[in-house]
């Protein structure tokens, strides 16, 4: 079996098995599994913009948005009689996300970089403002609901768990995955890849590069849509903040993150964004702070996103040299914890006096009570944070000279 | 009629000068330095509340002259320990790292003061009427917005034309190796560059603080709006930006002022829409409902027919 | 006599006010090789972004075996037949060697848009490609990328990519610029063999190369052809000599 047959088979078992994994058995913990899994294929859609070809979107979420109201307004229509089994609805988004993607794409891949940026900026803002002024196709400020049980049931299966649902949006997943690779390895998709690298190199190799990066453009649009169908199934209800440019941010901060120059960048950073606007959000309401903070950190200091962290440790460990990075970040780590841990609880109780003043100045930090309106709180907290900067500042060389013996030898 | 024809007019000047003080310093970071400064409305946003801030501390002039100062001392760090080390990765790259940089400063704005907007009222010693037309009243403070953007556009205009420093700037936007080896100092002149534009939005965010109100949603309300008439003026045009400001600023105060829709045209023409004719929503949406997104049809329709823009030079 | 594969017609080029090309006429017979040499800011590369279609000439007209390509895009001039290397190096930094080759192939093999078959399942593009990449001597470099190639290695690659897709009309910009004396020996052995049969027109400094290659020269100097003749007779040829090669080369 060859490799790539190989990672999907692999890939479908696990996808098949994780939510039987003792913790992750419980209905929460299957939605927010549906959740990545829906953030997956939209980042997949996305990485076939940014990562392959080069191209700088503000708007993705227009083709995710359009095709989940083309498929909740399908699942009306199943609703009302129409014999289509849901877990084939999302084609609809998939479908409609090709038609915009044609129409808008025609329009912003004139041009490339700055210039395509803010285009797919003024489309994303004109569909989000237009998805208000027209409640009887959008739904207004409710929406547009419908029921995803309320349909013929293939294989017995009427979708109210949320592990069938999972299923559903497992398998799309997949078929994303094995599309999106497929078409990377096509004469178009390394032509995606020229044109990223070297637009005008292309042109004088016989390619117009608006032509490639359109063709880019409407299938990564499909599949944007597609994630919007299956968006449709799994809450039953799209508002207009499916097209908003939240969402857009979201998509664009999930692939840079992840990784953009590598295929598996854009599931990581799916996974990793979606558990952290999860989770996180419980703990603090101060995360989207963190994300942006984070985010930042990442194109300064690891470009390449979670992907190139994981690539590379992995090259160590073929090297065998792990052992002698381990020992450079035995600082370097605990260093960085003080840091974070101090400027979080500085960032904390700034937050709590500023937004949450009824819920008193007491609180509880890092299992430590603390009282905001008291000075030694703020004191300690910003010592912390320096020390674990100055050790982090003089730890840093030591592990990157340790990176570098691991990589080269 | 002509009272409202008036008032739109004024207020829609008054709203093209505040675009224009925004999309200035965003000219001229664009056209110096290569960067599309996602963050640029969260300075003029900084400038709102430090001016707040500060008016609360040592009063409202004092403020007028440390705010800017600080935006732009605060842009300078942004670009000297950021931006600088991003340069080398590319455009992209430095896009993305503004666009965090707006996320991150908005949320630093709600951290120091809070999620709902602020009393930022315009303090009492420019809050006379400087005239008077057709019984409205007209405060001093909108004059002075006036006055404090034709003295930008001097300044930019005299900046770019007429100084060494200006010619400096713009040759190491294209070759900057050729001009550090003429021996200037590239980087510390994109800090520089940086800064002042930072200033500008800085300076605009006091007065603006007073026009709009005063909350962290100003920045990306605001942002979007300052992109389009940058790239509708022309990329790089400090002229252009200041046309499409006022192009910008007076159509879309005027529009929402009108409360008519295609409807009311169709009626007046004698042709009816159906009930429950599929279009008859679009037929049905006001020009004042549509107003605020006037701007981003006029964004897409230039940059299908005339990308460079009104007055642009730059052609991406 | 044969249509000449290249033909220019009292091309001129101006920016703005500013004229860099001034009435140049040239005729390039097919399977020429042809080299053009002339002083820095003569307008040699400007001529080759004429040619090519990385720019639009003010007045004049050029033809490419017979047809009118002045105004062209650059894609739509390279499908015609006419391709070219460049001066600094311009590959796909961050695709392998290989797949830069391969990309070269592409519309000349008649692939265009497709989406719907695999590129390593096609035979003919891989065997191209591979040959191509043993005849710029990168064999061993082949899973490489690009953008971490040594200098000589990544003109070698311009080349390949250039002449890959089996263009009639080849254009390179100043080959050997940067090599060394070993590299450039390679290098022209390469041009050499890799332009049997083509046209091939050249801009070149190093004097050694010139002469050893060319079967005519054209000097320009500010704009305009000074001489076009066989390299004896360039050599001789006074006005060439004061303008551009010197006594030293007599």
């Amino acid at each position: 079996m060859s490799r790539a047959a190989r990672g999907l088979a692999l890939s479908a078992v696990l996808l098949a098995a994780l939510p039987w994994v003792p913790g992750l058995d419980g209905n929460f913990a299957r939605s927010l599994l549906s959740q990545m899994g829906i953030a997956a294929i939209f980042a997949i859609s996305y990485n076939l913009l940014l990562g392959q070809t080069g191209l700088l979107s503000f708007g993705h979420a227009v083709y995710f948005g359009l095709g989940g109201y083309a498929a909740i307004h399908l699942l009306r229509a199943v609703n009302g009689g129409v014999p289509i089994p849901v877990p084939l609805v999302p084609i609809a988004g998939a479908l409609a996300g090709l038609a915009a993607g044609i129409v808008f794409g025609a329009v912003a891949t004139r041009r490339a970089g700055t210039i395509f940026a803010l285009i797919t900026l003024g489309v994303g803002e004109l569909v989000h403002a237009a998805s208000l002024m027209l409640p009887g196709l959008f739904g207004g400020e409710e929406g547009i609901t419908a029921s995803r049980t309320k349909a013929p049931h293939l294989l017995g299966l009427d979708l109210g768990s949320q592990v069938q649902v999972y299923y559903v949006i497992a398998s799309w997943l997949l078929v994303t995955a094995l599309v999106a690779l497929a078409f990377m390895r096509t004469p178009v998709g390394r032509m995606c890849n020229a044109v990223r690298d070297n637009p005008e190199r292309a042109e004088f190799i016989g390619y117009n590069p608006r032509r490639v990066r359109f063709l880019a453009c409407s299938v990564a649009a499909m599949l944007a849509g597609l994630a919007g169908g299956l968006h449709a199934i799994n809450y039953e209800i799209v508002t207009s903040d499916a097209v908003g440019a939240t969402r857009s941010g979201e998509v664009l901060l999930m692939v840079y993150i992840g990784g953009v120059h590598h295929f598996i960048g854009a599931i990581l950073g799916a996974v990793a964004i979606t558990w952290l606007q999860v989770s996180l959000s419980n703990y603090t309401t101060a995360w989207l702070l963190y994300l942006g903070l984070f985010f930042m950190a990442i194109i300064l200091y690891a470009p390449g996103g979670l992907a190139a962290i994981v690539v590379k440790h992995l090259a160590i460990v073929r090297n065998r040299a792990m052992g002698s990075v381990l020992r450079a970040y035995a600082l370097a780590l605990p260093a960085a914890m003080m840091m974070v841990a101090g400027a979080a609880t500085l960032v904390e109780i700034a937050y709590r006096l500023s937004t949450q003043p009824e819920a008193g100045t007491r609180m509880k930090l890092f299992w430590i009570p603390m009282n905001a309106a008291t000075a030694w709180p703020w004191l300690g907290a910003a010592g912390i944070a320096t020390i674990g900067f100055l050790l982090l500042r003089r730890a840093a060389p030591r592990v990157r000279a340790a990176w570098d013996t691991a990589l080269h030898g | 009629m002509l009272e409202l024809a008036t008032f739109s007019l004024l207020n829609g000047v008054v709203y093209g000068l505040l675009l224009f003080m925004l999309s200035s310093g965003l000219t001229l970071i664009f056209s110096m330095m290569g960067v599309l400064n996602f963050a640029h409305a969260s300075f003029f946003m900084l400038g709102a509340y430090f001016s707040y801030q500060a008016g609360r501390w040592i009063g409202f002039w004092p403020a007028l002259v440390i705010t800017p100062l600080a935006c732009g001392i605060v842009g300078a760090l942004v670009e000297r320990y950021g931006l600088r080390k991003v340069h080398p990765q590319g455009h992209v790259a430095e896009i993305l790292f503004t666009f965090g940089l707006s996320y991150v400063i908005g949320e630093l704005v709600i951290m120091a003061w809070g999620r709902g907007p602020i009393e930022n009222r315009v303090p009492a010693s420019i809050d006379f009427p400087i005239f008077t037309l057709m019984g409205t009243s007209y405060p001093f403070y909108k004059a002075m917005m006036m006055a404090i953007s034709a003295g930008m556009f001097a300044f930019l205009w005299l900046a770019f034309k007429r100084t060494r420093v200006g010619l400096v700037i713009q040759a190491a936007l294209t070759h900057p190796q050729m001009v550090g080896a003429l021996g200037h100092d590239v980087p510390r002149l994109f800090v520089l560059v940086f800064a002042i534009g930072s200033a500008l939005a800085g300076l605009a965010g006091v007065i603006g603080g007073f026009a709009l109100l005063t909350e962290p949603n100003m920045a990306v309300a605001l942002g979007p709006i300052v992109f389009v008439v940058v790239v509708v003026g022309g990329l790089g045009s400090i002229p252009g930006a200041f046309i499409a400001s006022m192009l910008i600023g007076i159509v879309q105060t005027f529009a929402v002022a009108l409360d008519y829709a295609l409807l009311d045209l169709f009626k007046a023409m004698g042709v009816s829409v159906a009930a429950n004719s599929a279009l008859r929503e679009l037929y049905a949406i006001k020009i004042a409902q549509a107003a605020p997104i006037l701007p981003y049809f006029l964004l897409v329709l230039v940059l299908i027919v005339r990308p460079r823009g009104i007055m642009g030079t730059r052609d991406q | 006599m044969a249509e000449p594969a290249l033909c220019l017609r009292d091309v001129h080029k101006s920016f703005g006010a500013t004229s860099i090309i001034r009435g140049v006429s040239l005729d390039v017979a097919a399977g020429e090789r042809h080299a053009i040499i002339g002083p820095n800011g003569a307008g040699k590369s400007t001529l080759f972004n004429l040619i090519s279609g990385r720019l639009a000439p003010t007045r004049g007209s050029i033809l490419l075996d017979g047809r009118q390509i002045a105004g062209l895009a650059p894609y739509q001039v390279s499908r015609l037949g006419l391709a070219r290397s460049f001066q600094v190096t311009n590959i796909f930094p961050r695709m392998s060697v290989f797949e830069n080759i391969r990309c070269g192939l592409l519309w000349p093999l008649g692939h265009r848009y497709d989406f719907w078959r695999g590129i390593d399942g096609l035979s003919d593009l891989n065997e191209r490609a591979t040959r191509t990449l043993e005849q710029i001597r990168l064999t061993a470099r082949r899973d490489t990328l690009a953008g971490v190639l040594t200098y000589a290695e990544q003109r070698a690659l311009e080349i390949g990519i250039t002449m890959a897709g089996g263009a009639n009309v080849i254009l390179l910009d100043e080959p050997t610029a940067g090599m060394s004396r070993a590299e450039t020996e390679n290098a022209v052995e390469l041009i050499r063999e890799v332009s049997e049969g083509r046209t091939l027109v050249m801009v070149e400094h190093d004097m050694s190369v010139v002469f050893g290659l060319a079967d005519r020269i054209s000097v320009l100097v500010y704009g305009e052809i000074l001489a076009t003749d066989v390299p004896a007779r360039i050599r001789g040829d006074e006005a060439v000599r004061s303008a551009y090669l010197g006594t030293a080369h007599a």
